[in-house]
């Protein structure tokens, strides 16, 4: 066994930990205070618990089988968060070829690209070329009623679903010196603190929150929740500094920004929610609703984490 | 052997459905059971009676069979094959023009089928809708079932956003998430007109487009 899947293992053996905490307090919970099952808020942390119990576990087979494993795994969560972020969208027929092409042809080639770890590529293919191409395919099928928006809206669903989402695997291809064949841990870094941030959110808003600081975007959103749980997430992510190539003051930091940009990923991807009235992005996840709705902070974190790191400690 | 074979296919047909569509059933006042049914339902693809059948219980997909026209499915070996050893579908023929030309004895067949004891998907507007309209006419089939078999549940069905994947005169499917939803069953009344019924069975179905369930 590697140093590196040592690593791993002590982490998602801590994490492993963290689960059965929360799955016995589920089971009190139900057990002690709302026997029967009578209590919605209490039922959805059990079935919340259950399913992180399933996303771990796939993780973690993911991380150990190494990168081929890796990049499959977010390429599928890339197909699925398209699909739910499409699903919203006012495509009209005319925009049925550029639509097919983001799915069949964007979104396998950008994953490609990762794979073989052509940079100079990866990171203009979407933002240069896919922008520049989708709008001609849709213009030359000569609808133009609401054109910009159609346009924008599939702009945003690759950005957001594609491109962001693969800057996670993208950390596979840094190099940083005395890191090699470490960079798994870089994800596991990123995807740790910003899940944590997420849930120590929750935990801290259901405990203490008051005041609510976006209530047109986020009902359960608050004041106590964001503090609590981005000042946890940072402390959490300045212990695990130990998997990173950071020390402990680089590894804060880094935490500090991870869950910040996870914060306000979560909030923007509720303004569309909102704006397109709905409660979930989808009905996959039992618990959490879409895959979206998992990985809208992930998604947001990315790819500034990525090219924070690149900047300080890689040499590509 | 075939049998296998058709199973096989049958399976991997659900798997692509869930694929590119992450179809969900949603069941409102009605529970999946063995009883035997009448599934009515909008029709605006080829694919509508796949997701149909994807979101049965895999032990109730043997015996409902989709009611559909045969010059389609007999047009080339595939198509008589997914037809046939797939689906077992329950193959009409569409009467010739003029319109109203007197077909074959549509009825009959289908009553055939229930009589052996089948459920059927039936698509009741009688072809694809390509309109603007949510729903087109009703054809009388569903009521001359109804009268044959008061014993038969009619229960309608509610497919949402299958027409987007795959609009006419695509071939590439967009994917995106597709719900289908099942009613509380009807029967027909005493002395019910036709009319009256026909219109009781379009309000029901329209009354299943809800595309988000209360947060």
């Amino acid at each position: 066994m590697t140093d590196v899947q040592t690593d791993l293992l002590k982490v998602i053996g801590g994490i492993a930990v963290i689960l059965v905490f929360a799955s016995l307090i589920g089971w009190a919970l139900r057990r002690f205070v709302a026997p029967g099952g009578t209590d919605d808020a209490i039922a959805n942390l059990n079935e919340r618990v259950r399913a992180w119990w399933g996303m771990v576990l796939l993780l973690s087979l993911a991380f150990l089988a190494g990168r081929t494993g890796v990049i499959v795994l977010f390429a599928l969560c890339s197909f699925a968060a398209l699909r739910e972020f499409t699903t919203l969208t006012n495509f009209r027929q005319a925009d049925h070829w550029a639509l097919a092409a983001t799915f069949f042809v964007v979104l396998p080639v950008q994953y490609v690209l990762i794979g073989i770890g052509w940079y100079g590529l990866y990171s203009i293919f979407i933002p240069v070329y896919v922008f520049l191409l989708a709008p001609i395919v849709v213009a030359l099928r000569g609808d133009t009623q609401s054109y910009l928006v159609r346009v924008a809206e599939t702009q945003w669903a690759v950005m957001i679903c594609v491109f962001c989402a693969s800057h996670v695997p993208a950390l596979l291809n840094l190099e940083i010196p005395g890191f090699e064949g470490r960079n798994v841990l870089l994800i596991v870094f990123l995807v740790v603190v910003v899940q944590m941030s997420d849930v120590l959110q929750y935990v801290w808003g259901k405990l203490l929150g008051r005041r609510k600081i976006a209530p047109r975007l986020s009902p359960s959103k608050t004041v106590e929740g964001f503090v609590g749980g981005v000042a946890s997430a940072t402390t959490l992510g300045g212990c695990l500094w130990w998997i990173t190539p950071f020390g402990p003051l680089g590894a804060t930091l880094l935490a500090f920004v991870i869950a910040l940009m996870g914060f306000f990923g979560g909030l923007v991807m509720s303004a569309i929610k909102r704006d397109r009235g709905v409660k979930d992005w989808g009905q996959t996840i039992s618990g959490h609703g879409g895959f979206i709705d998992r990985l809208d902070s992930v998604v947001f974190s990315a790819p500034i984490f990525f090219h924070l790191v690149r900047y300080g400690w890689s040499m590509t | 052997m075939r049998g296998m074979i058709g199973q096989a296919v049958g399976w991997m047909i659900v798997v692509l459905a869930r694929l590119i569509t992450a179809v969900r059933g949603i069941w409102m006042g009605i529970e999946p059971s063995s009883r035997q049914r009448i599934y009515f339902a909008n029709h605006v693809s080829h694919g509508d009676f796949v997701l149909i059948w994807t979101t049965l219980p895999t032990h109730l997909r043997r015996r409902t069979r989709p009611v559909a026209a045969a010059d389609y499915w007999n047009a080339s070996g595939m198509r008589r094959f997914i037809g046939r050893d797939v689906f077992d579908a329950v193959l009409i023929e569409r009467p010739k023009v003029p319109p109203d030309a007197k077909g074959p004895d549509a009825i009959g067949i289908m009553s055939q089928a229930l009589e052996s004891g089948d459920s059927l998907i039936l698509f009741p507007e009688g072809t694809r809708n390509t309109t603007p309209e949510p729903l087109m006419p009703f054809k009388s089939g569903l009521f001359r079932l109804a009268q044959a078999h008061p014993e038969v549940e009619l229960v309608p069905v509610w497919i949402e956003n299958l027409n987007r994947v795959l609009p006419k005169g695509e071939f590439v499917p967009v994917p995106i998430i597709c719900t289908v939803t099942f009613g509380a069953p009807l029967h027909l009344k005493h002395g019910e007109e036709k009319d009256a019924f026909l219109a009781r069975a379009r309000a029901a179905m329209l009354n299943l487009r809800v595309t988000e369930e209360p947060a």
